[in-house]
């Protein structure tokens, strides 16, 4: 066995607007889980004052309210992006409709989920970008994100004055009324509370046992990829650009 | 003794045979424009039309209920409202209140159906069962069903009132023993005006019926059949506890200070943010309270499949179908709760079984480390 520190190149996976969208996603879910559970439940502060000099838990809906829409401005950036952004960004990561998704898909669940043996350590194997069962369970989460913003626009319609949450008012004789709205609302809270527990868990985890900044790319935009999977042609190409650099740097000199 | 009571008069007519006056009629019609939510510019016409159009028939069945709505519906605050309605309605049918009974009153029925065809309005209090052909509910030795068809067919204008007939009910709830159903599971081909509530309020019944006598036409429905005036806002967008609300000034239980300063029922389970009704604008007897009002929260019996959604003195509802205690906090904290649980385990579980991979990175990662130059 030939053992050599396998070489890495850096490159650029998550563009800014996707790390944007991640982290406005991050900001807004954290909020609107907090403030979401204190209109559930709110606290009992019962100060002694006039309803008429305090308005908080006025507030507390207030910021649900706009950080809602703050996620689904973001969710439909996203979805835009999904058309424009680079190859790791693109739709077609999202939705497993080819075998080689499925393949993926497998591999992940054998190796990753179920920690078997991989037997042939196939390159191809290791995701650049999503590998396809992340991929797909953001799919999943997406999906759940635009239920979640229909039936929370569906909530506040009635007392809205805008035909944006009027739009899907709809949905509340569809699911039986305001109370089964409300509670399928509130049960959704929970997927996405679970979802980030297992998120960021197996974030760590590719994180731990690859070792090539899964975690930080999503700071910086970069990943590590071996060498080997990268076109000859292109390290013409690098080269080129190197040399071109260091006769600048003489020219300069 | 019929033939008189055949006789077509105007509403006017039959409120000054009656012995009221005229002052006491506008005084009635300036209510009910209020309360059917027209603007005070329409009460001449009100006016007009009442003392112009003729009485309409109405046909009341009673089916799977407990008769709480007629009750409801007789305690309207003005005594002209139920003596209007209750004139016209024990005239042709409502086994509670009319004089006739037996084979009498279903002749009057039968009579008054085929003399109204296409005429009449038929009101419907009660959810009508279905299970085992329907014997849950006979009437006259007639199944409900059988009944509500027949009855639908000549109607003008079908009205469901009170909760059993608009969603099903209580009758309806879990386990839904008799498969008792609302009117529009039946009646498929006409609009129903459903008029929600446990019992509804007596001016909303008496305001819808008046609406169609007055202008000949439905009033306007939202997406599930209420009428806009009087179930388009929610109980909490109109309760006069609101400002509590927003403050943040909760009543923790029923025998503390904050509920007797009548702070926000919201934490005891109030259901006013979910149910659509006019209880904070009209009040019940003679508007002087609803039961937020008397400090009880909304247990929403206007909306649809409410005995289900309790317990009513809780914020959360049970799930339905899950068990007794099966919250949406509880279900959660489970999948939370495996999903974290899951993780230290897959966390430990990967230290074992990818210790190769682990510990050749290691190993790489420290001979690159001594082999760092200064």
């Amino acid at each position: 066995m030939k053992i050599a520190t396998p070489n890495y190149k850096r490159v650029y996976v998550w563009e800014l607007a996707v790390r944007f969208f991640h982290w406005t996603t991050v900001l807004s879910l954290t909020v609107l889980v907090i403030t979401g559970f204190i209109i559930a439940n709110p606290p009992s502060f019962n100060l002694n004052v006039e309803p008429t000099n305090s308005f908080w838990f006025g507030y507390i809906r207030l910021i649900h309210f706009a950080f809602a829409y703050i996620l689904i401005a973001n969710l439909l950036f996203r979805i835009y992006w999904a058309f424009a952004g680079n190859q790791f960004a693109n739709w077609r990561n999202f939705i497993p409709y080819t075998k080689k998704h499925w393949q993926n898909i497998m591999h992940v669940l054998k190796v990753d989920i179920f920690l078997m043996k991989d037997k042939e350590h196939k390159l191809s194997d290791i995701s650049i970008g999503h590998n396809a069962l992340a991929a797909f369970s953001y799919f999943i989460m997406t999906l759940f994100f635009i239920l979640q913003a229909i039936t929370g626009l569906a909530l506040i319609a009635d007392t809205s004055g805008w035909w944006f949450p009027k739009a899907f008012h709809w949905i509340v004789p569809m699911l039986g009324g305001d109370i089964p709205t409300r509670y399928i609302h509130h049960l959704f809270t929970w997927f996405f509370m679970t979802f980030v527990v297992i998120h960021v868990y197996l974030v760590l985890y590719h994180d731990y046992v690859e070792a090539r900044g899964e975690a930080s790319s999503m700071i910086s935009g970069f990943k590590f990829v071996r060498a080997e999977r990268f076109r000859k042609s292109f390290d013409w190409l690098l080269e080129k650009i190197k040399g071109k650099e260091k006769k600048n740097d003489k020219d300069e000199n | 003794m019929k033939k008189l009571l055949q006789r077509e008069e105007t509403f006017y007519e039959s409120i000054l045979r009656k012995g009221y006056s005229r002052r006491d009629f506008l005084k009635f019609a300036t209510y009910m424009a209020a309360f059917m939510g027209l603007d005070h510019s329409m009460v001449g016409q009100l006016v007009k039309t009442m003392e112009t159009k003729k009485r309409i028939p109405v046909i009341w069945e009673h089916f799977q209920e407990c008769t709480g709505c007629t009750e409801s519906f007789i305690k309207s605050d003005h005594p002209l409202v139920a003596d209007v309605i209750l004139d016209t309605i024990s005239l042709d049918y409502t086994d509670t209140l009319m004089a006739a009974a037996g084979h009498q009153a279903e002749e009057a029925k039968q009579e008054s159906m085929k003399e109204n065809y296409g005429k009449y309005i038929l009101v419907v209090e009660g959810a009508i069962p279905t299970k085992d052909e329907g014997v849950y509910c006979t009437i006259a030795g007639r199944t409900a069903v059988e009944i509500i068809k027949e009855s639908a067919a000549g109607a003008a204008a079908i009205l469901a009132f009170g909760s059993c007939s608009a969603w099903g009910g209580v009758q309806a709830a879990s386990p839904n023993p008799t498969g008792a159903v609302p009117v529009d599971a039946i009646i498929k081909d006409k609009t129903i005006v459903k008029v929600p509530g446990c019992p509804p309020i007596a001016e909303v019944m008496t305001g819808v019926v008046l609406y169609y006598a007055m202008f000949g036409a439905l009033p306007e429905l939202d997406s599930e059949g209420r009428p806009k005036q009087f179930y388009g806002k929610r109980v909490h967008d109109s309760c006069y506890r609101r400002p509590y609300f927003d403050a943040g000034l909760f009543a923790e239980s029923f025998d503390s200070e904050e509920a007797k300063k009548g702070y926000c029922l919201y934490k005891l389970g109030c259901r006013g943010p979910v149910t659509y009704n006019s209880c904070g604008t009209m009040g019940w007897n003679n508007g002087v309270s609803f039961p937020i009002k008397s400090g009880y929260p909304c247990i929403g019996c206007s909306e649809n499949n409410f005995w289900d959604n309790g317990p009513f003195y809780e914020r959360l509802e049970n799930v339905p179908g899950m068990g007794i205690e099966a919250t949406a906090d509880k279900i959660g904290k489970v999948v939370l709760g495996a999903a974290a649980a899951g993780a230290a385990v897959h966390a430990i579980a990967t230290n074992f079984f990818k210790k190769d991979e682990l510990d050749l990175n290691k190993c790489l990662g420290e001979l690159n480390e001594k082999n760092l130059e200064e």
